[in-house]
């Protein structure tokens, strides 16, 4: 057996028995990943659908002076009910978040409009609540109508069409797929894989170097005949097989959890079968070398496991960065993208999710581009672990 | 046999080694004395080639420790300073995995990693994960594991730190085997009782340099002392005085 593999399987032994491992690499990557999205989905469920069937109370300031307007926003599943006493009192109940939304009707509200004069309504409500927004945006949805109906009225009155009013007739033709709908929330899995899969081998990576020199085992282990070059590669390959199993549990568990969630009342029909799995598998494997090496490079400069803990907590940050980046300038995915680890798998992955057809080209770049720079990282943890300055 | 000639080896502006020559004959026991901040451990990493010299050479049985340290290695058994073990691996896997490394067949490892943990006294514990272990049995498993592959050549680190009076004492016990079996232990200590207790050989290492180098009784003569330690203050003062 070559050095390489006695590594490998030496670490993968010591490893499935300390707790710290199993946490992360089969507990914490592949279960926080779905719970949170899950939490995420249901909450924005509730916000979007909410209780949009449902009756509005809305309570309304001086009612008495526009009964129509109220038997109109009755007729529209609103309840008019009780309201503070004056303005003042109304502000004060929205700002507390007593009240999400009050309307104040002016005292001369019938007579202006029997006047024909602008009569005011106020709506009050605070728009940094994302509740109350909702229901304001009823609210005035609702008023905006009634101005609608009265101004037809109006001119129906005078002998003029209401037509005159609508000289454009705008129609919104949507053609987004309901999958490309879902990207917007799904583009957010991509990056729970990758951090899965990087929490995964984030103990072993750790261990490699700062671990191994704090417990003394570094100095034995580098007078045996091997050369280090093996060690290294045999504990990176040992954190790569890792970071492999957390991100295929974490893709799983997602495959199972997306079964369960309500998505179509989002409209969204994501797409996340087995094949997909399996290519997100064979899409982010090579970016375990990267994420191992990456690691252990770091690690390898600090000088407890504690520090190191700090440091390479980091490392699972930097994938966001790019993914973040070309999220706010929405870039397409084009051939140079695919060079960059990580985004080249997010944009690849949000593809696939959107059911949108699957560029050969950019998966082979993809692939070699993230190899090539996980090879190059694993050659510069070789490098350091070959000097002299590594027992500390 | 080891031999070391003009030893240097600086870390920056610090002269660890400033031309240590020795030999360690087998079949008998070394000891390398000094206090802390000799260059005692510094010469045995290079010997044990974690660290390259700046100068001067050393040969394990005639193998050169740079040009060849892989060859180097095998033919030595190490225990540096604090060695530790793998925590969540059994006193037997742990001592397994070394014999692995060594790239010794699979057939004999078994036999082989019995035989040694038969011979250090380890069965009681050979098969529990060696998270709890005492001190004592720390150090024996790590012996156990160094010695595996059967060296000829065994280089123990201050490997009496930490250890209590029974622990001290079935260590010399077994270093006193190792020099039965005709290898040649070279280890280091800054407690003089141990090494008088113990080595054939005493050298006295202070600031880098070889101050003494000669039996025990050998010292005892050179120093005009009766007593060991007497010898070695004196031995040490007069390179401290030279500076």
């Amino acid at each position: 057996m070559s050095p390489i593999s006695v590594v490998i399987r030496k670490e993968i032994t010591d490893n499935f028995r300390d707790r710290r491992t199993l946490l992360s690499a089969l507990l914490m990557g592949p279960l926080f990943g779905p719970i949170l999205f899950a939490f995420v989905i249901n909450l924005s469920l509730q916000q979007q659908l909410g209780n949009e069937g449902e009756a509005l109370d809305l309570p309304v300031i001086g009612r008495e002076h526009a009964p129509a307007l109220v038997d109109y926003l009755t007729s529209q599943n609103i309840n008019v009910t009780d309201a503070p006493e004056n303005r003042e009192a109304a502000v004060e109940g929205v700002r507390s978040g007593r009240h999400d939304v009050v309307v104040i009707i002016s005292a001369s509200f019938g007579e202006d409009l029997s006047r024909s004069v602008a009569a005011t309504v106020e709506v009050v409500t605070d728009q940094s609540n994302t509740t109350a927004e909702r229901e304001s945006r009823r609210a005035l949805r609702a008023l905006a109508a009634y101005n609608q109906e009265l101004a037809a009225i109006r001119l129906s009155a005078r002998g003029v069409s209401p037509q005159v009013l609508r000289p454009l007739n705008i129609d919104l033709v949507d053609v987004s797929t309901p999958s490309g709908r879902s990207a917007m929330l799904l583009g957010m899995l991509s990056y729970f894989f990758l951090f899965a899969l990087l929490t995964g081998g984030m103990n072993l990576a750790i261990d490699a170097t700062a671990g191994e020199r704090e417990r003394g085992s570094l100095e034995p282990l580098l007078c045996l005949p091997v050369e280090r070059d093996q060690l290294i590669f045999g504990k990176i390959l040992a954190a790569c097989f890792f970071m492999a199993l957390s991100c295929l549990l974490s893709l799983t568990s997602f495959a199972i959890v997306l079964k369960f969630l309500p998505l179509e009342q989002l409209g969204m029909t994501p797409n996340f079968g087995p094949d997909v799995v399996l290519f997100a598998v064979l899409l982010l494997l090579p970016f375990t070398l990267l994420g191992a090496s990456l690691m252990t490079l770091v690690a390898s400069f600090t000088r407890s496991y504690k520090e190191a803990q700090t440091w390479v907590g980091a490392v699972l940050l930097a994938p966001t960065l790019p993914i973040l980046i070309v999220s706010i300038l929405q870039v397409r995915p084009s051939t140079e993208l695919m060079l960059i680890p990580s985004l080249s798998q997010h944009l690849l992955l949000v593809g696939m999710i959107k059911n949108e057809p699957v560029d050969m080209l950019h998966v082979v770049v993809s692939v070699i581009g993230t190899l090539v720079a996980g090879v190059f990282a694993a050659w510069l943890c070789a490098r350091l672990y070959r000097r002299e300055g590594l027992l500390g | 046999m080891i031999v070391v000639e003009g030893l240097h080896k600086s870390f920056g502006a610090i002269k660890a080694a400033d031309g240590v020559s020795f030999r360690a004959e087998d079949g008998r026991i070394t000891g390398l004395l000094g206090p802390n901040g000799a260059g005692k451990s510094t010469t045995l990493r290079i010997l044990y080639t974690v660290l390259k010299p700046d100068d001067g050479t050393a040969m394990i049985d005639s193998v050169d420790v740079v040009a060849d340290s892989l060859a180097a290695r095998r033919l030595i058994g190490t225990l540096p300073h604090g060695s530790g073990l793998y925590p969540h691996l059994t006193a037997r896997e742990n001592i397994v995995y070394y014999a692995r490394l060594y790239g010794m067949d699979r057939e004999i490892i078994d036999e082989h990693v019995q035989r040694i943990i038969d011979q250090l006294d380890i069965g009681a514990f050979a098969d529990r994960r060696s998270k709890g272990f005492s001190q004592g049995q720390r150090t024996r498993v790590s012996l156990a594991r160094a010695l595996v592959h059967g060296p000829r050549n065994v280089i123990l680190d201050e490997p009496s730190n930490g250890l209590d009076v029974m622990a001290t004492r079935s260590l010399r016990e077994l270093i006193r085997l190792l020099k039965s079996q005709g290898k040649c232990v070279l280890f280091s200590s800054h407690v003089m009782q141990e090494v008088a207790a113990l080595c054939d050989e005493i050298i006295i290492i202070a600031a880098g340099r070889v101050v003494l180098h000669d039996t025990p009784d050998g010292i005892r003569n050179a120093t005009d002392c009766d007593d060991l330690e007497e010898a070695f203050v004196r031995a040490i003062q007069h390179v401290s005085a030279a500076e």
